[in-house]
Order: C-alpha cells, then sequence, then structure tokens
C-alpha cells in the first residue's frame, strides 16, 4: 500500500467577499484629481454598483486563501484526458507581461506595432510548418471557436462552388463541440459509429457520405487515443463525393513531428495552444484556437490578416472571399505569446515531446491493464481509456474511484467520456511527468481497485481531504442560485 | 529540455515495461503512408536567455504607455491596473488549473467565478451574469443567437454605433443562418435614430451599445420601450462597463440581456486580446443562456460549496441541440476583473468613473476652446469625436513621431466623418498630458 501524497494542511474558511469589507475603505490608489467637476444631467446619471469596499489587505487575503482551495499543475499531476495539462513554462507568463505585448492598443498603425505583428506571422508561420497545413488563422479564441470558425469556412467554400449542403458526417467519439458547432452554421451531425476497433472504417463512412454531406469532423487520434489508421481512405471517400475533411486537432499532442496532417487528407483543422502549446488553462481560460487549412481554403480565413512587405508587417483587409470576423481584433495575442515562446524554447524538439506524451500514456496502459478494464487493448496514442467494468462486483464506480484519487493527491483523469465506453476513465499524462510521478500515479490506482475490493466504503465517502465532500449538483440545477 | 523530465535510462525502462524496443514503434498503428519523412523544420531551441532577448527586442518595438501617449479607445482601454491584482492573478493554483469539472478540488476557481457572476450582474443592474463568454464582439454574437432562439423570428435591429467591428463579427455569425439584419443610422445627437426603424414585426431583436461607439450615451429606455412594444428584446452592448458605475445601468432600463468587453476593468490590453465577454440576462431566460455557470449548493454534511451548473444547456451533454459550442469561458480574465473591482469597492469604482468622466470632459472643452468642432453635443463617456481641419493627417503623422497618438481616423468606418477623429480620455492622462495634446494638434 502506497502512503497517499495527499495530506491535509490548514486552509481557512472564507466568506464571500460582500460579506466583509467596510464602506469607506479601499484597495486601489486612486490618481490625484487634476481637473474640476463638470456637470452630469441627473436624467443618465445613476446609483453606482452595490460593491463591498475593502482594502488592498482584505482583497489578498481573500483570494490567497481562495486560491488554497484549487488544485493545479503546480501541485501536481492532473491527467485530463484529452485536456492535455502539461507543465506552463513560467518564464512565458513574464514575456507576455512586458509592457509591449501587454499594453499594446489593437488598433495602433501598424509601423508602431511591428513587434506584435512579426510575432503573430512567425507564429502562424510555425503553426502551419508543425501541422503540414499551408496557411493559418489566429482569430479563433479557443478550440470550439476554431470548430466553429472551421464550419464558416467549409459553408463559405461550398456555396462558392455553389452547392448548398446541409449535413455534417460526426463520429461518435467526437467531443460535444463538433456536433454543437456544425450546428451553429446550420449544418445537420449525422453520427458514424467506430467498428470494433475503436476507429473509423471507410465502410461506415462510404454508407452516409454523398452529396448533401458538406464533409466530415475527424479528431486524429480520436478521443479513445486511438490513431485513426484509415483516415488516408476517408479523406478519399469525402473528396470524392465533394466534400471537406475538418480535423479537431485537440490532440495534437501525440504527433507533432510525427505525422503532417496535410498530406493524409485533412484540409482544416484547428488547434489548441492551450493544449499542444502549453499556455496555462487559467481555470477554465483564455485559450486560442488557431485554424489551420489548406491552400484552397485560404481565401476564406478571416480578415484582417498579417502579411509581410518588405521587411515589414501589416494588416491587410483585401481578402474578397474572407468569412469576415470571429473575434473584435485579432484573437488572444496574450496566449499566442506564450504559445510562441514554448515553440521557441523546443525547437524541433516538439517532436521528442510527442514521444514522451505517448510512451507516458502506453506505459500507464500497460501497468494498470488487468486492474482496471481496458476496453480497446491497442497500443494507444497520448491517452488511454480505461473502464469501471471490474469494479462493477463492488458498486464501485467510476465517478468514486475519481474522487478516491484526490485523497491520493492527484487530480482524477476525465470520467465518463468518451460517451462510447460505459464509466470511461480517461487518462492522458502529457510528456512533462516524470517516470516516478506515474508510478505514483500507477500505485495510487492500483490501491484504490485493493479498496474497491476492501474497504468501498473509503471509495464512496470519498473525497476525504478537500475543502468539502461531495456537492449536492442536482439541488444546484433544480433551484439556481447564481448571484448573491 | 528543462520540461522533459525523462533520463535515457527512464525510456529505456518504460520502452521494456511496454515491451517495445524504441521510440518509433510506439507509433506502430500510424500506417507508414500517414508518417512524416522529413523533420520539423523550426529554428533551433533557445535558452531562457536568448528567449528573453529575442521577445524583448520585438516588444520594445511597440508603442506604449507611458512613452507613448495613446488616445484611443474605440473597445480597448488603458487604465490603471493595482499590481495587487497582477499579483493575485500569478497564483498558479488559478493559472494551472482547468475548467473547475471536479469541484471538490476547485472551490478557489468556483467561487471566484460566482463573485463575478455577481458583481458583473450589479454592475449591469442585471439579474445573472454568466462566467464569462470570449469577448464583447461575439458577446453581442451569442446575444442575437438567443434572441434568435428565445422568439423564434428571423430578424435583427443594429445601431450603426456598435462597434464596427462587432458587427462584422455578427454578420460573420449570423451569415450561414439566413436571418436578416437591418441597421439604424445615426442622428445629429450622435445617437442611433431610433425614428428611422423600418418595421419589427418580424423582429427577434433591437441591439443597441450605450456608450456607443462615439461614446455617447443612448436613452435605453426609449429603446426598450419600442423593443418590448414589438415582442422583441432589447440587447444592450457595451465596450466600456465602468461607465456603469456613474450613469444608469441597462438593467434598470429594461434590457432584457446587457453584454460586452469587459477588458477595461482590470485587464490588460495585450492586442486587442485575451479579453472579457461579459454577459447577463434576466432570469426568465436563464435556460436559454450561452456559457458556463457556477451555482451555489450544498456538500454532503450541509457545508456550502460551488458547482457549474445548468450543464444540460451544453454541449457536452446536448450536442447539437445545445445553446451555443461554448466550451471555456475567459476564466482568468473573469477573475481578474473580479479582483479589480473589489479593489476599486462601491465607492472608489464611482469615483474613478467619475474622473474618467471629467477628464474627457475637460479635454472636450479646451478642444472646443482653441477652435476644433465637437459634432455630436449629447452627454459622452470617456470618449468623443472632434472634427480636425482639412489635411490634418500630415499633423497626425507629424505627432506620432513625437509619440502622441490623437485618437482614432473614423474615416474607414464612416466614410462620412473624413477629418473626424474618436479621442478616448482615462485617469492614466494627466491634465498636463492634455494641454499638451491641445498644444500639439493646434500647431
Amino acid at each position: 500500500m502506497m502512503k497517499p501524497l495527499g495530506a491535509t494542511g490548514l486552509i481557512m474558511n472564507e466568506p464571500l467577499l460582500w460579506e466583509g469589507g467596510k464602506k469607506g475603505r479601499r484597495g486601489f490608489s486612486m490618481p490625484a484629481r487634476d481637473v474640476e467637476s463638470f456637470p452630469l444631467k441627473s436624467d443618465i446619471l445613476g446609483e453606482g454598483p452595490d460593491f463591498p469596499d475593502l482594502s488592498e489587505v482584505d482583497v489578498i487575503r481573500h483570494y490567497t486563501r481562495l486560491s488554497q482551495w484549487n488544485f493545479g499543475i503546480d501541485a501536481g499531476m492532473y491527467p485530463l484526458g484529452s485536456c492535455t495539462m502539461k507543465y506552463n513554462p513560467k518564464i512565458n507568463e513574464k514575456l507576455a507581461a512586458l509592457p509591449g505585448f501587454a499594453s499594446a492598443h489593437p488598433l495602433l498603425p501598424p509601423l508602431l506595432s511591428q513587434g506584435t505583428l512579426e510575432l503573430m506571422f512567425d507564429l502562424e508561420n510555425y503553426l502551419a510548418e508543425i501541422t503540414g497545413m499551408d496557411a493559418v488563422t489566429l482569430q479563433p479564441a479557443a478550440g470550439a471557436h476554431g470548430e466553429l470558425t472551421g464550419m464558416l469556412l467549409i459553408h463559405a467554400y461550398h456555396k462558392e462552388q455553389g452547392s448548398s449542403r446541409s449535413k455534417i458526417i460526426v463520429p461518435d467519439t467526437a467531443h460535444g463541440t463538433n456536433p454543437a458547432s456544425a450546428a451553429l452554421c446550420g449544418f445537420r451531425p449525422v453520427p458514424v459509429k467506430s467498428n470494433e476497433k475503436g476507429v473509423l472504417s471507410p465502410e461506415a463512412v462510404r454508407e452516409i457520405m454523398d452529396e448533401e454531406t458538406a464533409g466530415i469532423m475527424i479528431t486524429n487520434p480520436n478521443t479513445l487515443g486511438l490513431f485513426e489508421e484509415n483516415i488516408v481512405e476517408i479523406a478519399k471517400i469525402v473528396h470524392a463525393k465533394g466534400g471537406l475533411v475538418y480535423g479537431d486537432g485537440a490532440n495534437m499532442n501525440a504527433i507533432m513531428g510525427i505525422v503532417d496532417m496535410g498530406k493524409i487528407g485533412f484540409d482544416i483543422m484547428h488547434l489548441n495552444l492551450h493544449k499542444t502549446f502549453s499556455t496555462p488553462h487559467g481555470g477554465g481560460g483564455p485559450g486560442s484556437g488557431p485554424l489551420c487549412v489548406k491552400s484552397h481554403l485560404e481565401p476564406f480565413l478571416p480578415a484582417p490578416r498579417v502579411i509581410e512587405k518588405k521587411g515589414k508587417f501589416f494588416l491587410s483587409d483585401e481578402f474578397p472571399h474572407s468569412i469576415g470576423k470571429v473575434h473584435a481584433f485579432y484573437g488572444n495575442f496574450g496566449v499566442m505569446v506564450k504559445a510562441y515562446s514554448y515553440i521557441r524554447t523546443m525547437g524541433p524538439s516538439l517532436k521528442r515531446a510527442s514521444q514522451l506524451a505517448v510512451l507516458n500514456a502506453n506505459y500507464i496502459k500497460e501497468t494498470l491493464k488487468g486492474t482496471y478494464d481496458l476496453p480497446y487493448d491497442r497500443p494507444c496514442m497520448h491517452e488511454c481509456v480505461f473502464s469501471d467494468r471490474l469494479q462493477e462486483p463492488q458498486k464501485v464506480t467510476t465517478l468514486d474511484i475519481a474522487k478516491r484519487l484526490m485523497d491520493y493527491g492527484f487530480h482524477p483523469p476525465t470520467i465518463y467520456f468518451p460517451l462510447v465506453v460505459h464509466g470511461a476513465i480517461m487518462i492522458e499524462p502529457t510528456e512533462t511527468e516524470s517516470k516516478e510521478d506515474i508510478d505514483r500515479f500507477v500505485e495510487a490506482l492500483k490501491t484504490i481497485a485493493k479498496e474497491a475490493e476492501e474497504t468501498p466504503e473509503l471509495l464512496l465517502k470519498a473525497p476525504r481531504n478537500c475543502k468539502v465532500t461531495r456537492l449536492d449538483e442536482t439541488m444546484a440545477a433544480r433551484k439556481p442560485c447564481l448571484a448573491g | 529540455m528543462r520540461f522533459l523530465p525523462h533520463t535515457d535510462e527512464d525510456v529505456a525502462s518504460m520502452l521494456r515495461a511496454v515491451g517495445l524496443k524504441d521510440m518509433d514503434s510506439l507509433f506502430s498503428t500510424i500506417p507508414s503512408d500517414c508518417r512524416r519523412k522529413e523533420d520539423l523544420n523550426l529554428p533551433e531551441a533557445l535558452s531562457e536567455w536568448e528567449l528573453t532577448d529575442r521577445m524583448n527586442k520585438l516588444a520594445s518595438s511597440v508603442a506604449v504607455f507611458p512613452e507613448h501617449r495613446v488616445f484611443i479607445g474605440a473597445g480597448s482601454y488603458e487604465h490603471f491596473i493595482p499590481e495587487s491584482v497582477f499579483h493575485l492573478l500569478s497564483r498558479s493554483e488559478f493559472v494551472t488549473s482547468y475548467t473547475p469539472y471536479q469541484p471538490e478540488m476547485s472551490q478557489g476557481t468556483l467561487q471566484a467565478i460566482y463573485e463575478y457572476q455577481t458583481l458583473a450582474a450589479r454592475l449591469l443592474g442585471m439579474d445573472v451574469a454568466n462566467a464569462s463568454l470570449y469577448d464583447g464582439a461575439t458577446a453581442l454574437a451569442e446575444a442575437l443567437l438567443m434572441a434568435l432562439r428565445i422568439t423564434k423570428k428571423k430578424k435583427v435591429v443594429l445601431s450603426s454605433l456598435i462597434h464596427p467591428l462587432y458587427r462584422r463579427v455578427v454578420r460573420t455569425y449570423l451569415g450561414p443562418s439566413g436571418v436578416a439584419i437591418e441597421e439604424l443610422p445615426y442622428g445629429k445627437d450622435g445617437k442611433t435614430d431610433l425614428s428611422s426603424i423600418d418595421g419589427m414585426e418580424d423582429c427577434a431583436a433591437l441591439a443597441i451599445q450605450s456608450p456607443n461607439f462615439f461614446g455617447s450615451i443612448e436613452n435605453l429606455r426609449e429603446a426598450a420601450e419600442l423593443a418590448h412594444g414589438n415582442k422583441a428584446l432589447l440587447i444592450t452592448a457595451f465596450t466600456e462597463p465602468l461607465a456603469y458605475a456613474l450613469i444608469k445601468n441597462p438593467g434598470g432600463e429594461g434590457a432584457d440581456i446587457a453584454c460586452g468587453e469587459a477588458q477595461s476593468l482590470g485587464i490588460p490590453r495585450s492586442f486587442g486580446g485575451p479579453g472579457l465577454g461579459m454577459f447577463a440576462a434576466s432570469t426568465k431566460h436563464v435556460r436559454n443562456m450561452p456559457g458556463r455557470l457556477v451555482g451555489k449548493t450544498l456538500d454532503r454534511d450541509g457545508k456550502p460549496g460551488f458547482v457549474l451548473t445548468l450543464a444540460t444547456r451544453e454541449q457536452h451533454i446536448r450536442r447539437e441541440k445545445a445553446t451555443s459550442n461554448i466550451c471555456t469561458n475567459n476564466s482568468l480574465c473573469a477573475l481578474a476583473s473580479t479582483m479589480y473591482m473589489a479593489s476599486l469597492g462601491g465607492t472608489g469604482i464611482r469615483e474613478l468613473a467619475r474622473l474618467n468622466y471629467d477628464k474627457s470632459e475637460y479635454l472636450k472643452g479646451q478642444l472646443k476652446r482653441a477652435g476644433f468642432p465637437i459634432p455630436f453635443t449629447g452627454p459622452t463617456f470617456n470618449e468623443f469625436i472632434v472634427e480636425f481641419p482639412e489635411g490634418f493627417e500630415s499633423t497626425y503623422k507629424q505627432l506620432l513621431k513625437q509619440k502622441i497618438v490623437a485618437g482614432l481616423p473614423l474615416a474607414p468606418w464612416y466614410p462620412e466623418l473624413y477629418n473626424h477623429y474618436l479621442l478616448c480620455v482615462t485617469e492614466t492622462a494627466s491634465k498636463d498630458d492634455l494641454d499638451a495634446l491641445v498644444r500639439e494638434v493646434k500647431s
């Protein structure tokens, strides 16, 4: 039995912001008033918001205490499948905060913002090289935003071809954002089942692909952590009927420098800079979801685009076929700085990162196989998916296993996804976890499996070491209390 | 490589454990015609110190405060941000965590978002705010989609004084749906001309920005009456929510949805992103709202806690029937704005808003006195339009050399407003800066 990493320390209860403070306090250094006060008509004058007044110390203590109730990658392993919770390099935060980047106004004349434009121009080129695509837009602010932008491009492409197509093929292993993004563009998602090997078969695609179908959305490697090995043939089937192949690049961390996505049939794909390129997730954003395309889709990319003329950089709106704009300005530039810094730090050894990510996942798969049910026992990419089938006789579920992992000092894996695996436990270690950390994680899961047999109440009552025990989500949804 | 902990010995023993002879065999399930033959053609890796040099070089070529005086707002505002906010925001418990799917380990993020939702709702005078969206433009597009869902109608009416780039995003989002978009012209007072409306009967929403792109404060109550009289929703957009610490808020004036960009509340400009899409609505529409929501509940021991809630609206359950495809919020930016609003407090935010108003009124008055027409006479907040004389472009260019950016030329977006510039003043400009600007544009 291993000694859990998880221990209890002193954390503090902290009331809601407005339950503290006192009228007349302030945590802000107000600039001196050097102009007179001008009249303001009473018909537009409001009352001002009911905010608490707090000192700087009040604010610092409040949010420091709140932060201590959280778990982040810097505290320990965070193996959320399909989320790529790799280490976030610290220097990148400092660089993104350089005044020339952080204080830059987006509408500065281009000659006064050469550095920001050059960085975007170079980053687009690096991402094109890594994916094997021809052109890139950095405008989408997140992965799902990249998907939506991609669907808008596919819509525009078919319109230009003079055809209106109403359907998109989406595999059953896809993330929920895929069908939701397609539906936003008026496409009807048509599901296709993966085969007994956990991948798409060409036959299944051939059966439903027709000239009413705009294309297919494929996550490769897919959410079972498996490489869609029939991709070349599937792309041929879709292209033969005039459709386009969209790649959800959420899992690109497995194949950098290994697979050229442009050569295997993808017309268009998005990346998640906050997954593959190490920018922090920030508790749920901001992210960045660049969209990469082959040259036949380049005219449709959002504008403005960064162009280079004689060593100077400009923003150009002269793209008459552009779909328009998906972000007020150019996307999440602050996130781009961090991804650029990561790529410049890694250089060609990005390939090594992918190799080690895949090695770590396969190592976990091999060492936990037998302890937990492995529905698709094949070499995996960057993540592997188990289920709770072997624990069923003890009436212990995936949720219980996940919660018990917290007591051992680990963030749980992604659970109950992908939907094709009942009680899925989806583990993505990433390349930044060392062998020792992975061994400890494996040991914890093995211990939990044993506990499930001998002392299942330990799992059912977990977590015990967190600020709260399991929360009543039904009550939260039935009687929503969304503001104080 | 300092982020890759594996030694050669680790790799060898792990390969042995998985029964493979080398790294390449890890990828045996990838057919050979899918394998990349050549290495990645990327620049060689830089050390931390080389990278810092490179980035300093890039960053130092950009014109920023305080060396440059940039009098541009137009959806991206310069305000002082307390160091305490940056400090708190750098705590890795906040920065390096994921969306709070496992609430027991994420109570810090969850309570902070609940506080954000509360402060945002109070600032806007609305019932419920979500956990935030990407930015102001996409928040407006999502608001229009929400109104189309609720009313099941096929047309929207937008003020032409909504930020031009926001309107472009809206057209892009609504393009495939075939929804009709009518734009309302503006009047001589620099406000939307509501009288020009061309039939509202099939209209899902009337969207209006206040303060609008010209900085003018709109008559939202009148807009609400018009929208509601025609069974349409009133959507109010904004780019500078600090205004609502001083002027009437959208909720009190009858808005059904209030949405916009909240970068001005404690978030650096960062060349336009990340910002903060602030989004709020009335309670009766909450189940049609896009985006994440945090709610209060109890744990098994009866202790209060917070969870993500109303997930049945969202894509991981509803898939193609979801209210939106949005899967993240701009959580860290929402957190920054909460810390910023908390630092100011109710008293401080009102004082700051007043100071901003007075500074821009001062500049407006000084320019007027110097002989530059202020074409629109209605009240404004932080931003206003000034007409400079024929041939001002060369003065503008000259001023750039003196590190002054004298506003934003409006002609690219409003061709009829040739020689008109949108100027922005916040608390970061001193009276001396403003006097210098007036002196320089006059010369």
